[in-house]
């Protein structure tokens, strides 16, 4: 960025044509990207807003056409009141307090072993944890909900034979069960972007420590791991976002268990309410309540990551 | 003491591979085994194992149309993640190399595009595909997903770490035009951040459900994704549907698979990448 400032500039006469030409470039080779961006994220979004403020006139005996009208902030109202919303929001806190933690301390653990001298087979490893990274998230959710299902999955036969019944899919079981499939299909991916991180960490620093007596534990939890902690950042700020969007997985869970109802999550309230209920005014404004909390819980990552940066220094 | 930690670590993470792994060997050996042996649940036995019979029920199913989804993800996935990499990569490019105004307020538009969720674009895209006519054919899924803003990120960061700024100074004094530069010189330099960029949105669109849900009612024209989701919810009630959505489970996985061995030196440092920085 500096060099871009600090470059000295051309002399007037001969600054014109180049310059221009250099722009005219820059708007060919952005053009297309910034053509989709306005047609299919900047118009969406504004839509979604514009579409939140309105909703379908109920003229008052039912009778005559409907109206499309202006109704201010009733649709938010609706929403922020209507409790199967409200507890599709308490589903994807709780699914993003058990998730996010397990995530981060599982693939940060297994990286730091692998990054350790005293784990063998290190490639194998990492290629057999990358593995369901291939497999889509529809078809993760199919291989676990059968892993789930009595009569299919050998899973609960072989619990059923240590007198253990498992049900998965009942009212307690059926959120760390999803939990679980999300888990397994992203493990190793950020087990892979961790262990990336820790080989570029300085081998000096590393040989630094041990000569000044510290064992490999405290190694990788006081030198390694703050050294890759804008990884962790966004790990962290990715899942946050991608878990705020759940729906796959409940979603085929749904054709198998009456526990998760058509509006588990915000997600598939958004969608039972545009395309179920033909509620547009609806779902827009619990799209954009979803919206608003994303941007909210990044603000607050990259706000609370730069403060404890700047305590740590 | 030394040797029991050694062990300790080579058990958690051998624990951890076979959670990965169990999950995808059961789908290798319940695809070959045929309604019967499925429910019987001895999956080790030889007892109903017929990998061929399933193949060929996978697709003669409902008039052969797995074929057909499998084409549709082919297509959507591949050409759009191949076209969606071009314009990414060239967008980031301009990013790094060009000076204008407002840049940095632009890039900090298409960051703040990557954080926005699908769900919440989803019905006004369906909106305006349905005022455009597009709703229900191929086109309401294949150019939303064009749209790649992280790739744009990466791309910037690919052409700052493979595209030297002396190159394009001498292809300057050359007397080189700059769109000429790009794809003869630039282009080619940043070829492993185009194969990265297609592994992440082919990946992306492969995995895409909601978008199809929204936009396609023709069953013709779904991609696997959406055609499994129909069959598993037909299986409930029939359960012939189950020994071929576990077989077309398992042929759905193998193109990103193969994708990920023969491309992997690339993705491999755009991975890094994202990540580090």
């Amino acid at each position: 960025m500096t060099a871009t400032l600090t470059r000295p500039a051309n002399p007037p006469a001969k600054t014109v044509t180049p310059r221009r030409r250099e722009h005219s470039a820059a708007a060919v080779l952005m053009a297309p990207f910034f053509v989709l961006l306005i047609a299919v994220f900047l118009v969406p979004v504004g839509t979604a807003v514009w579409l939140s403020f309105f909703g379908a006139d109920e003229p008052g005996l039912g009778f005559g056409p409907e109206h499309t009208v202006f109704v201010g902030l009733r649709s938010y109202l609706a929403v922020l009141t209507d409790p199967t919303f409200l507890s599709g929001l308490g589903v994807i806190a709780l699914y993003c307090l058990i998730y996010l933690p397990l995530l981060v301390v599982a693939s940060l653990g297994l990286a730091l072993l692998l990054d350790s001298a005293a784990a063998r087979l290190k490639s194998v490893a990492r290629l057999g944890l990358f593995l369901p990274h291939a497999v889509p998230g529809i078809i993760a959710a199919i291989i676990w909900l059968y892993l789930y299902t009595p009569g299919l999955s050998p899973v609960v036969e072989l619990l059923g034979k240590a007198g253990l019944t498992v049900d998965f899919l009942g009212f307690h079981a059926v959120l760390p069960a999803i939990v679980n499939i999300a888990l397994w299909s992203n493990l190793g991916y950020n087990v892979v972007i961790f262990y990336a991180a820790l080989q570029a960490v300085p081998r000096e620093v590393l040989e630094a420590a041990v000569v000044d007596g510290a064992g490999p534990v405290r190694i990788a939890l006081r030198i390694k791991t703050p050294l890759i902690r804008s990884s962790v950042v966004m790990v962290v700020l990715f899942t946050l976002i991608w878990s705020l969007q759940l729906f796959t997985e409940p979603m085929l869970l749904s054709q198998s268990t009456p526990v998760i109802t058509a509006r588990f999550s915000p997600s598939m309230y958004i969608y039972d309410a545009a395309f179920t209920r033909n509620n547009y005014g609806l779902a827009a404004a619990a799209s954009v309540i979803l919206l608003a909390c994303t941007i909210a819980l990044s603000y607050g990552v990259t706000r609370w990551t730069n403060r404890t940066r700047e305590v740590n220094r | 003491m030394k040797l029991l930690s050694r062990t300790a670590v080579n058990t958690v993470v051998g624990i951890s591979v076979l959670y990965t792994l169990l999950p995808v060997l059961w789908l290798v050996l319940a695809a070959a085994k045929n309604g019967d042996a499925l429910f019987g649940s001895d999956l080790l036995s030889w007892n109903g194992f017929s990998p061929l019979d399933n193949l060929h029920d996978l697709f003669a199913m409902d008039k052969g149309i797995y074929g057909r989804w499998y084409a549709n993800s082919l297509f959507y996935a591949v050409v759009g993640g191949a076209i969606s990499s071009l314009i990414s990569i060239a967008c980031g490019y301009a990013f790094d190399k060009y000076r204008f105004r407002h840049k940095e307020k632009l890039f900090g538009l298409v960051l703040a595009a990557v954080m926005v969720p699908q769900t919440v674009l989803a019905l006004p895209l369906y909106l305006m595909a349905s005022g455009t006519g597009l709703v229900d054919t191929p086109w309401a899924v294949f150019v939303p997903v064009l749209f790649n803003p992280f790739g744009v990120y990466l791309g910037r960061v690919f052409s700052q770490g493979y595209v030297p700024d002396e190159v394009l100074e001498a292809a300057r004094i050359d007397g080189a035009g700059e769109l000429a530069t790009y794809f003869r010189v630039a282009l080619r330099m940043l070829g492993p951040g185009v194969v990265t960029v297609f592994l992440f949105q082919l990946t992306a669109i492969w995995n895409n459900f909601f978008l199809p849900m929204v936009m396609l009612s023709d069953q013709k024209l779904y991609p696997v994704s959406l055609g499994l989701y129909t069959w598993n919810s037909s299986a409930t009630v029939s359960p012939e549907y189950y020994p071929v959505v576990i077989m077309g489970s398992l042929l759905a996985v193998l193109p990103l698979l193969l994708a990920f061995v023969l491309l992997q030196r690339f993705w491999r440092s755009g991975l890094t990448a994202g990540a580090v920085k």
